[in-house]
């Protein structure tokens, strides 16, 4: 039996979608950095993890990159080179500084980080820390 | 003149409608428009796309931009978290016939084509000098 939505559901669902977002533990946002871009995709394979960020417009001499314990920081400018005297006719692009630190939920192995950048998109391969991984139990 | 407020990670636009032989969901890439004396400016963001999956036509006054992504490269990848959506890119514009067919050039730089379209020389703006 159908009910018209009332307009409690939607605040009652945008609450939840809310504290779904707060308890997951991917994906909060660090202590060093600020705000939600880039957009970022987490893949696994087995143990290890990609990162993948877009970032396109963006030099691989402007990145920044850091890692440490479980955060990730990616940080640089994005910046639109425009030929002087012209009129825009539309932007739908954006540009500026950005500053994104992501926690996750294992702790990193710093030493084997490896970053790649091409066409835009920023691929960091982690794994977690050897003492972080869980140790089997053998039952007697 | 961008300030840092700018950024912001719009969801891509699906493009719907149109039935592809190809598998794989397209999407409309954010452009910007210029003019300048000379022509037009196309700058396209396709983030993910390389120079040899770009298809740049010409064809009946309308300029199509196809740029395809290398889905191989997740096969093995299981996703677990995601913020973004992946596939291909297409937009097509119509020109006017003020533009020099010809003189079109593209140039892709991470992920970013530009396309320079020229205007022809009848259609440039002319200064015109007093005696």
């Amino acid at each position: 039996m159908a009910r018209l939505p009332t307009p409690f559901d939607t605040l009652l669902s945008l609450q939840q979608a809310l504290d779904d977002y707060r308890t997951s533990r991917w994906m909060d946002a660090g202590v060093s950095g600020g705000g939600a871009y880039p957009p970022i995709n987490v893949f696994r394979k087995g143990d290890d993890f990609t990162l993948v960020a877009e970032i396109p417009g963006v030099k691989k001499s402007d990145i920044d990159l850091q890692v440490k314990g479980r955060t990730v920081r990616i940080s640089g400018v994005k910046s639109l080179d425009h030929p002087e005297e012209a009129s825009l006719h539309r932007r739908e692009r954006s540009a500026g500084r950005f500053d994104r630190a992501v926690s996750l939920p294992f702790e990193i192995d710093a030493d084997r980080v490896q970053a790649e950048y091409a066409d835009g998109m920023l691929a960091l391969h982690l794994s977690q820390a050897e003492q972080d991984k869980p140790r089997s139990i053998a039952i007697r | 003149m961008a300030t840092s407020q700018e950024l912001s990670v719009p969801d891509k636009k699906e493009l719907t409608g149109s039935e592809k032989t190809v598998p794989g969901r397209y999407f409309i890439p954010s452009t910007d428009v210029y003019e300048t004396n000379n022509g037009l400016t196309l700058v396209m963001e396709m983030p993910g796309v390389n120079k040899d999956s770009i298809d740049v036509s010409l064809e009946n006054d309308i300029l199509r931009v196809e740029g395809t992504i290398d889905y191989a490269r997740y096969r093995e990848l299981e996703p677990v978290y995601t913020e973004y959506n992946i596939g291909h890119f297409t937009r097509s514009f119509s020109l006017s016939d003020q533009i020099d067919r010809d003189g079109i050039a593209a140039k892709l730089d991470d992920g970013v084509l530009t396309l320079t379209l020229p205007k022809s020389p009848a259609a440039r703006p002319r200064r015109i000098s007093i005696s």
